[in-house]
Parts: structure tokens; sequence; C-alpha cells
């Protein structure tokens, strides 16, 4: 087997510019920052806080946050990187507001017991995307993704729907290397789990295990 | 190489993280241990399964509407206040 492609990213050697051009005051250049990526943001809003208006107004509250802001931004990392961990703490505020019941942090439910050893290992079927309806399809993947401790959901968006590295994950939630591989791990290793249910081979003429 | 040892370092050679050495190691045990082949050979399709299914897509009318409010929300950001502070 090989190893999993990178997400393709657009190059981001003109990034500096648009930041040092919205730095000096150029809304324009602020506004391209804006088209670059609200997109993501968006994604990765609406996967934490789980709720469509709180992520329009991470996507807003994030970006306005990223404006006043600018002039502290150090340009150690990439601009990208740096507005993710806004938008990361602005949806994790939302989620804490939405749900007071419950502390919600980053390091929610990191338990050291293995909650993670596989147990379905049925092999899937050839297509299994093409099992289901797609309406059907994104209802399990919504539904599968949400069931997964906020901690171990966002690791996984960053690095594996966004395409950030390890590193720039690491920043991007101030955890640690070790932490981020650990909860990657953790996070795919259950979803594999959860999606098993729906998407292995069924001995014909029995839907049980 | 146990089955434990394997799933440490799944994550690692899935992003194609690993050593020659240990990756080798690794490709033994999968060439014999069928549930380790499977659970690799499903991560991975989990994987490509979420990034490819395009879950929470910002439509163009909303990402618009959205980008038209930071905008003017920054330019009155510059602007001083009424008192002139």
């Amino acid at each position: 087997m090989s190893a999993i492609q990178p997400n393709v990213r657009e190059p981001v050697s003109d990034e500096l510019a648009l930041v040092r051009a919205a730095k000096g005051g150029d809304d324009k250049a602020f506004e391209e920052l804006v088209r670059r990526y609200d997109r993501n943001v968006f994604r990765i809003a609406q996967h934490i806080t789980q709720n469509r208006e709180d992520a329009e107004d991470v996507v807003q509250d994030a970006f306005l946050k990223a404006y006043g802001n600018l002039a502290q931004f150090q340009e150690q990392s990439k601009f990208y990187t740096w507005l993710v961990r806004i938008a990361v703490n602005e949806a994790l505020m939302k989620l804490r507001r939405r749900r007071p019941e419950r502390m919600v942090s980053l390091d929610e439910d990191v338990k050291t017991e293995d909650d993670s050893l596989p147990r379905e290992v049925a092999d899937w079927s050839p297509n299994p995307e093409q099992m289901y309806k797609q309406a059907e399809l994104r209802e399990i993947l919504t539904r599968t993704i949400q069931g997964l401790p906020a901690g171990f959901r966002t690791v996984f968006v960053l690095r594996d729907v966004e395409g950030l590295s390890t590193e720039e994950t690491a920043q991007a939630l101030e955890l640690s290397i070790p932490a981020v591989k650990s909860r990657l791990l953790r996070a795919r290793l259950q979803l594999r789990e959860r999606l098993s249910r729906y998407f292995q081979k069924r001995a014909s003429g029995d839907g049980n295990q | 190489m146990k089955c434990s040892e394997f799933l440490n370092e799944l994550t690692n050679y899935l992003d194609g993280a690993l050593d020659d050495r240990t990756k080798s190691e690794l490709e033994d045990h999968l060439a014999w241990c069928h549930n380790c082949y499977v659970v690799c050979d499903t991560t991975r399709k989990t994987i490509e399964i979420y990034r490819n299914s395009e879950l929470y897509e910002l439509p163009d009318d909303l990402r618009g509407r959205l980008r038209s409010a930071i905008m003017s929300k920054c330019s009155q950001q510059k602007k001083p206040g009424p008192q002139g502070v």
C-alpha cells in the first residue's frame, strides 16, 4: 500500500505579499485573503460547532479578528495557519456557549483507556460510496464525524479534510506534535470503526453481522 | 512486529512519514496479518471518503453576503469613532 496523497493547496507564494499589503491598509488585499480562505474557515467552523448559523458567525468573527490584529501577525507561520487558530478558538467559544452543561475543550475525552482498538475487521465493499444515495451518504458521514469528541474531530478535520501538516495543526491548535499524532490516530480509527458498520461487505441474504 | 505496534505506526505509515526500515517491517506484517491489512485499507478509505465528501460547502450567495459583511465591518473598524477617538 502506498501513502495517501496530501491535499494540494494553492501556492502561498503571494500570500505574504497580500498580508503585507493588507497590513499597510489595502483592503482589496485583505478581501483577496477572505476570498482565498472563507470556504476553509466555514468548513472548519461547521465541523466544530455543528451548526450552520454559528459557522457563519465564526467566518465573520474570525476574519474581523484577523483584520483587527494583522499588525500582531508576526509572519513566523503561514497566514492561513494563524487564521485557522483564530477560527478554531471562535468556534470552540460558540460550542461552549451552546453547550454550557459540558466543558468543551480540545483536551476533552482524552482518556487513557484504549477506545480505538479495532473491533470491526471485515473488509469494505469495493465502492462503499456507491452503496448509498448521495444524500444518504452525506447523512452517514455527517452523523459519524459529529459523534467524535470535539478534540478528535478538530484534529481530523484540520489534518485530513483541510490538509494541514502535522506541524501546522499543532500550531493552529496549540498542541504538541505527539498530541496531534495520537489524536489523529484515534480519530481515524474511531471513524473507520463506525463507518465499517455501513460499508462492510455483507454476506448475501444476511444483513446482520 | 505485533498488531499493537502496527497500529501505533498506522498514522505515520498512511502519511508516508516512516523511515524505510520501519516501513518495510510494517509491510511484512501487512503481508501476513489480514486483520491489520483490513484496518489499514479501511482507514485509508475513511480518510479518502471524508476528503472527497464536500460535507459543508459554502453556497455562493451566502459566501458573497458574508464577504460583503466582513469588508463593510472592516472599513468601519478603520474609521475613527464618533468623538474622533
